[in-house]
């Protein structure tokens, strides 16, 4: 433990209490961060600027970084002592989300590999 | 770690480990608050799991290149985003007592997210009237529902919003009015966490 008079409290999530001074920055930082990584989605998404069958990856990295931008800087998510229930409340979300998307496209996409193809007459 | 500090400071161990009493009743509304948001977001992952199955399936009918219009989509965003921003202002208005900052906050807010609903309620009555409407094929019932559940939100939300701004005038900036505040900015922020995932799978990698 450094100081003698830091408490260590559990943090409230979307509050930043300990850095009075460093708010309004720590919004306007966030904002301009995910500003420059929205324009650049769609930068990205509608020119040559990547190799084009990497372009959904090269979105996806975007849209990941934002969403850390959003967290740090608008939902003030940290790694300090006092956020770990926050955190691992956040990690077991990112989970189940994983778990349902990924699993979901991945069934699917097999199911779609082993249809027959549908009988022309039974095609409107 | 040597024995003195931990007599130094038995609270600062205690707590955040289930010891040390309750924590203040400002983290836990904030927390149970932050673990709704969180089903929220596994609401949203089925939807999104939905779309992105459903979304080559267009039947003969419209795909996302021929409907979606980058440019309102683009605009939406800044919509949404700003608003983020004045909302979180907003609160640090409310946390600084400073009622007349926050009031104006909270009409900026007010008036992006309404802006925001404005183009996306014109795009989908533009998009039905061209009879691309939920009902044409699998893609479009299954972005309706993803998008338009986000829509709904951002409705609910701006209710909420009005009814936190009565609050505000009517009771002052009052602990229990501070903490109903704190949930209406987690909600605004975690609706454009969604938002960012909506812009990206379904118009940014539709309009391929």
């Amino acid at each position: 433990m450094d100081g003698d008079d830091r408490v260590f409290d559990d943090r409230t999530p979307g509050v930043e209490e300990y850095e009075p001074t460093a708010t309004y920055l720590s919004y306007t930082a966030g904002l301009g961060l995910a500003v420059l990584l929205t324009i650049m989605s769609f930068v990205v998404a509608q020119t040559n600027l990547l190799w084009s069958p990497g372009v959904p990856m090269g979105l996806i990295v975007l849209a990941f970084a934002q969403i850390g931008v959003h967290l740090v800087f608008f939902l003030h998510l940290g790694s300090g002592p006092d956020h770990t229930n926050n955190v691992v409340a956040l990690a077991f979300g990112v989970l189940i989300v994983f778990l349902v998307i990924t699993g979901s496209v991945w069934i699917i996409a097999n199911l779609n590999a082993n249809m027959m193809d549908m009988p022309v007459h039974l095609q409107h | 770690m040597t024995i003195t500090a931990i007599e130094r400071a038995p609270a600062a161990l205690a707590r955040g480990r289930g010891g040390g009493g309750p924590a203040p009743k400002r983290t836990v509304v904030a927390y149970g608050f932050w673990i709704f948001l969180l089903s929220d977001f596994v609401l949203f992952s089925g939807l999104f799991a939905a779309y992105a199955v459903l979304s080559a399936n267009t039947a003969g009918g419209p795909t996302g290149a021929e409907l979606f219009n980058l440019r309102n989509v683009f605009i939406e965003t800044m919509c949404l985003l700003l608003s983020s921003y004045t909302a979180g202002l907003g609160a640090l208005s409310a946390e600084r007592r400073r009622q007349d900052r926050f009031l104006i906050f909270a009409a900026l807010t007010f008036v992006l997210g309404a802006a925001f609903l404005v183009i996306e309620a014109r795009e989908f009555a533009r998009m039905v009237s061209e009879g691309a409407g939920p009902s044409r094929s699998a893609f479009l019932s299954s972005f309706f529902t993803l998008v338009g559940t986000h829509g709904v939100h951002v409705t609910g939300g701006l209710i909420f919003l009005l009814y936190m701004v009565a609050q505000v005038v009517a009771k002052g900036l009052r602990g229990a009015v501070l903490r109903r505040l704190l949930c209406f900015s987690l909600f605004w922020h975690a609706l454009d966490i969604v938002w960012v995932g909506v812009f990206t799978l379904v118009y940014l990698m539709g309009a391929r």
